[in-house]
């Protein structure tokens, strides 16, 4: 079973994003939530960064987050797949561990 | 699952505290129980009695309070993280010679061990921070 | 399940002072000892930061807590895996950090290093194979 990583903060204000990115196997799963979610938009200076990642790597966004911020499913990457807190409490159950990237 | 969630934040200041209120609530929906809330950091301010939010926004502290008592959860606040920021429960208080306690009834006061137990007792420990 | 020994790591990304974590992170690491779990520390990003040497705070007033790190190898945590790559990031050397052994008992009380230079790769190999980490 894989790690699931959770990054709260928004990767054009602080690092954790880009941290993650570098020290979660191929297979994790990474979910963005609070700030974080806006790294998901389509546009951004990361925008590429998050598609290669999505290569390897499962990415969801916390929907509800996203919703509070003016955004929706619309505004987001390609294969990034949205999640409300029910589906964040599986992604827990179902993957062997959790990390907090603060 | 057992779950123990570490929130290391204050109330309103950041959302930490938010996101485990609803991951909490999603858990317990799904079948899962919350085997200890852990306040540490900041997060032991989300214990206090005395706050007093807006009329028309969540009150953190309650609905901490009101989910504990539906569902019988262990709510603990860091002693050493406590008495650093102030916030002392009724024996606290007369210990240590204050003339005041502020810990919400719905809090415990306990050591840090309580976080690691929680850690071993539990299927998944969560942080929510900054 | 209880009897079962787990893998705790702590991870510490952010330099000491400027927020409390580093100081309370260690608090809840030098308490962890007492439980008999397998202990380890993770520094990296400004995490690194809070094992460099010379730590002087009197002119700032704060509390100088960086000799506690070394009473870690006392309580046999002597996992403390350092990320290469956040210490040249930062124009950091391993000379750069404070010198963190331990006693190895199973080999004759010799003196070893409890820091573990390890890459960004092999530091997400350890962090995956853990059954809790709490982050700071």
């Amino acid at each position: 079973m894989a790690m699931l990583h959770t990054v709260n903060k928004s990767p054009f204000e602080r690092n954790s994003l880009n941290s993650c990115l570098t020290k979660s196997k191929e297979g994790s799963t990474i979910l963005l939530i609070e700030d974080a979610v806006l790294g998901a938009l389509k546009g951004t200076v990361i925008a590429d960064k998050l598609t290669t990642a999505m290569t390897t790597k499962n990415i969801y966004v916390l929907g509800s987050d996203l919703n509070t911020r003016g955004f929706t499913e619309a505004d987001i990457l390609d294969g990034i797949k949205v999640v409300d807190y029910s589906g964040f409490v599986d992604l827990v159950a179902e993957h062997a561990n959790v990390q907090s990237w603060l | 699952m057992k779950f123990t969630l570490l929130i290391n934040e204050g109330p309103y200041q950041h959302q930490a505290s938010d996101t485990a209120y609803q991951f909490a609530k999603a858990a317990i929906a799904r079948g899962h129980e919350i085997y200890r809330v852990f306040f540490y950091n900041d997060g032991v301010n989300n214990a206090t009695r005395l706050a007093i939010p807006p009329q028309d926004d969540r009150n953190i502290t309650e609905n901490w309070a009101a989910l504990a008592k539906e569902h019988d959860m262990d709510m603990v606040v860091c002693i050493a993280a406590a008495q650093r920021r102030g916030m002392l429960d009724a024996d606290e208080a007369e210990r240590q010679g204050k003339d005041a306690h502020n810990i919400h009834p719905a809090f415990r006061i306990s050591g840090l061990g309580q976080l690691v137990e929680g850690g071993i007792q539990s299927d998944r420990l969560l942080t929510f921070g900054d | 399940m209880s009897d079962d020994i787990k893998k705790f790591m702590f991870v510490n990304t952010k330099a000491p002072y400027g927020t409390v974590y580093a100081l309370e992170s260690l608090e809840v690491v030098l308490i962890s000892a007492a439980f008999d779990q397998d202990v380890s520390l993770a520094f990296c990003d400004d995490g690194v930061f809070q094992i460099t040497k010379n730590q002087n705070t009197e002119g700032s007033g704060m509390k100088n807590f960086s000799p506690a790190y070394k009473a870690l190898g006392d309580y046999d945590i002597n996992k403390l895996y350092v990320e290469k790559e956040s210490l040249e990031e930062r124009g950091l050397t391993l000379d750069n950090l404070m010198d963190l052994t331990y006693e190895d008992e199973d080999d004759d009380w010799a003196e070893k290093p409890s820091i573990k230079l390890v890459t960004r790769a092999e530091l997400a190999d350890l962090m995956d194979q853990q059954d809790v980490v709490i982050s700071s």
